[in-house]
């Protein structure tokens, strides 16, 4: 593991060619009842930019991620040390409210989760808790504009009342990732977010992820070597709940630091 | 006797359990694969055909023994044939009265005779159930030890017997179900003879007397349904007035907000209020609820009933909490934790993602939950005939006292009733009535919960 310092210089090096620092963990430590799943773990989430979370399972990738938006809140047992902040704020802070930071920082599942109701409420069920707009034509703008954002408009227009789980498996991933961009949220979290889909369906949620960096922040978890390589501009690699190592996604995959990166990636463990 | 054959069953099918498997280990040799059924089959379908068909003849014996008994002794008895029914049951009666020794007064010669040809006839039908049985036991041991062989399918033929005995286990309450509502309908059927359809469905004064003598003034009974059937839908409307509100909130609290442990000792107490026999709700409702009601109506002026309605209602009401509030903490538990986190993720409170996510998503299982509680509260009897009134008023005054169609069948048919006029007949009517309600309200909760399982 790279000490602090050395984390500190790596990053410092690089920073001006890099976009500015969106969120950022300190010393982030993650402890499930007595079990610690995440060791000091320091990252930098870069503004437009889709950082990849990769990893051998349990590594503790989806446990970091779900720690920047707190949605390891809802784990009794689950525990955070450490810092991690968006814009510079600490979202652990007590005066931060959690219901605010989500609507910054959205997420996106593995399984698609829509909710059992049409695919128009789906999506505007987030603009309507927040109050982000009034009027049945702001409302159908919303849901048009996101629908469009998530690619998913031209296939649905025409069924916008028709209940959003009898989309196929593709189509409710791309509802969800809609849903989670109808609140305009800074950084968008995705936890494998094309495990349960086909090599079609993961080719335009790739295409999308792409697209969204324009507007959004976008950390990605995924077990594919492939996907990271095609749709990051940065890398992480977790390992045993320690980050092993973290750069520009070319490097990482070409001439990577550490040893276990090297043979995560070429497949020789994981 | 029956006890004795019983025994016998119970060893020769023993027995005849071990005699066929050592044999179908024999005829195996070393090669246990030769054998198409294992050898516990071989003996569990030697077993079923030695004990099954000569309890199964049992069983019919005993069913058709006495009518037949009763039907030779009435050919012997002189002068039978003039008798009518009834004069029949009382003469058979008295004979099986002396065969056992309970002598009233003394027998004449013509029943001592009879008496006497009784005794013998018993004997001998005990002679031939023995004989039969133990034939019937034997011949079965005999066909399945003979057949076992290499190739003998003794557990395809084993596990037919047992499918055939799922299928009588399966249709036992259906045919049950079948005879009650045969039974209903045939005395529902005699009343209507009496009281036209019309005035029993929409009559609305409902005093169910017979005059004692033709002569007797106002002693016309009248059976107009609607009042009992306000108070029945009063009492349980106030009913689920207490327990919806309560027992959705309650699943609420403890699938969402209660920490583990407070869920684990709260859960069960609550199931144990589903296990308290309704007469000590009644008891609670009559002399602990409806006083305190009183008192309380009496202290800020109002004229509360003794037994009012709210009080028997009430007391129902906390009766269907746990129906209520199990059935929906069953119907959030199902609710996936994605869509919980979907919600939460898109910066909803823990109120919003209830209200609008869960709420809408559990709804089908918990209208489920609330009808089979509706259906409980309208056929509920305890409480109503403990803390509610008798008298057939109509009024949707929660404070007055009213009557509801249990109770009205329970005090139709308490003490002396005689089958033959509208008074008792109408308890029927009114059965009748409730259990096409309940069968409906069950019906549609039925369907509720089997489309909502599809939802998931």
């Amino acid at each position: 593991m790279m000490s602090e310092a050395a984390v500190e210089e790596a990053v410092g090096a690089k920073v001006d060619s890099q976009p500015p620092v969106k969120m950022q963990g300190r010393m982030v430590c993650v402890y499930y009842g007595d079990s610690q799943a995440l060791y000091d773990v320091n990252l930098d989430i870069r503004k437009n930019q889709v950082t990849a979370l990769i990893g051998p399972s349990g590594c503790g990738k989806s446990t970091f991620l779900r720690c920047l938006n707190r949605m390891n809140d809802t784990i009794d047992t689950c525990q955070v040390k450490g810092s991690i902040t968006l814009d510079g704020g600490d979202i652990y802070d007590a005066s931060v409210d959690v219901v605010e930071l989500r609507a910054r920082v959205g997420m996106v599942f593995q399984k698609p989760n829509p909710f059992p109701k049409s695919i128009y409420e789906n999506i505007a069920y987030g603009p309507r808790i927040h109050g982000l707009a009034r009027t049945k034509s702001e409302f159908d703008e919303i849901v048009e504009t996101s629908l469009r954002k998530a690619g998913l408009f031209e296939e649905v227009k025409d069924r916008l009342t028709s209940p959003g789980t009898g989309l196929s498996g593709g189509q409710q991933q791309r509802l969800c990732i809609a849903r989670a961009i109808a609140v305009s949220p800074e950084v968008i979290l995705m936890d494998e977010p094309c495990s349960a889909l086909d090599p079609i369906a993961t080719a335009k949620v790739e295409e999308l992820i792409d697209e969204l960096r324009q507007n959004f922040t976008i950390v990605i978890v995924t077990h594919s070597m492939q996907q990271a390589a095609r749709v990051s501009q940065r890398t992480a690699m977790f390992h045993l709940g320690n980050l092993v190592e973290e750069g520009d996604t070319d490097k990482m995959f070409t001439n990577p630091d550490d040893q276990r990166t090297q043979d995560y990636i070429t497949g020789r463990f994981g | 006797m029956i006890a004795y054959l019983f025994l016998f069953l119970i060893i020769a099918a023993t027995i005849a359990y071990f005699i066929a498997s050592r044999r179908a280990v024999a005829i195996a040799g070393n090669d246990a694969r030769g054998l198409h059924s294992r050898p516990i089959y071989h003996g569990l379908n030697a077993l079923v055909y030695t004990a099954i068909p000569a309890f199964i003849f049992i069983l019919l014996w005993l069913l058709f023994e006495g009518s037949v008994i009763d039907m030779l002794l009435m050919s012997a008895y002189p002068g039978a044939d003039a008798m009518t029914g009834a004069e029949r049951d009382l003469l058979l009666s008295e004979i099986r009265q002396v065969a056992v020794g309970n002598i009233f007064r003394e027998p004449t010669p013509e029943i001592t005779a009879a008496v006497e040809r009784f005794h013998s006839l018993n004997a001998t039908a005990n002679l031939l159930l023995g004989a039969a049985v133990v034939i019937i036991a034997l011949a079965g041991a005999g066909l399945a030890v003979t057949s076992v062989s290499k190739r003998f399918l003794a557990r395809h033929s084993f596990e037919r017997s047992v499918t055939i005995f799922m299928i009588f286990a399966s249709t036992v309450a259906i045919l049950t179900t079948l005879g009650i509502v045969a039974s209903l309908l045939y005395e529902a059927y005699l009343f209507f003879e009496r009281v036209p359809v019309t005035d029993f469905l929409f009559g609305i004064r409902w005093e169910p007397q017979i005059p004692l003598r033709e002569d007797q003034i106002a002693g016309q009974g009248a059976f107009g349904a609607i009042p009992v059937f306000v108070g029945t839908i009063l009492i349980s409307f106030l009913a689920m007035a207490v327990a919806v509100p309560v027992g959705i909130l309650s699943a609420i609290y403890l699938t969402e907000y209660a920490s583990p442990r407070f869920r684990a000792v709260v859960k069960p107490m609550l199931e144990v209020l589903a296990g308290i026999p309704t007469v000590v709700y009644g008891f609670f409702a009559v002399l602990t609820v409806a006083p305190a009601l009183r008192q309380a109506g009496i202290s800020i002026g109002l004229d509360v009933a003794p037994n009012s309605a709210i009080a028997a209602g009430g007391v129902m009401g906390i009766m269907l909490i746990p129906f209520i509030s199990s059935l929906s903490d069953d119907a959030f538990a199902a609710v996936p934790q994605a869509i919980r986190d979907g919600s939460l993720a898109v910066g909803a409170t823990k109120g919003e993602t209830i209200r609008k996510v869960l709420l809408p998503a559990a709804l089908p299982g918990i209208v489920g939950g609330v009808l089979l509680a509706l259906s409980r509260a309208i056929g509920e009897t305890m409480i109503v005939v403990m803390a509610a009134g008798l008298i057939a008023k109509m009024t949707v005054n929660p404070l007055d006292s009213v009557t509801t169609v249990t109770v009205q069948i329970v005090t139709l048919l308490i003490g002396d009733s005689e089958f033959d006029n509208p008074k008792t007949l109408a308890a029927f009517a009114l059965g009748l009535m409730l259990f096409i309600i309940t069968l409906f309200l069950n019906l549609i909760a039925l369907r509720i919960v089997r489309k909502y399982r599809e939802s998931y």
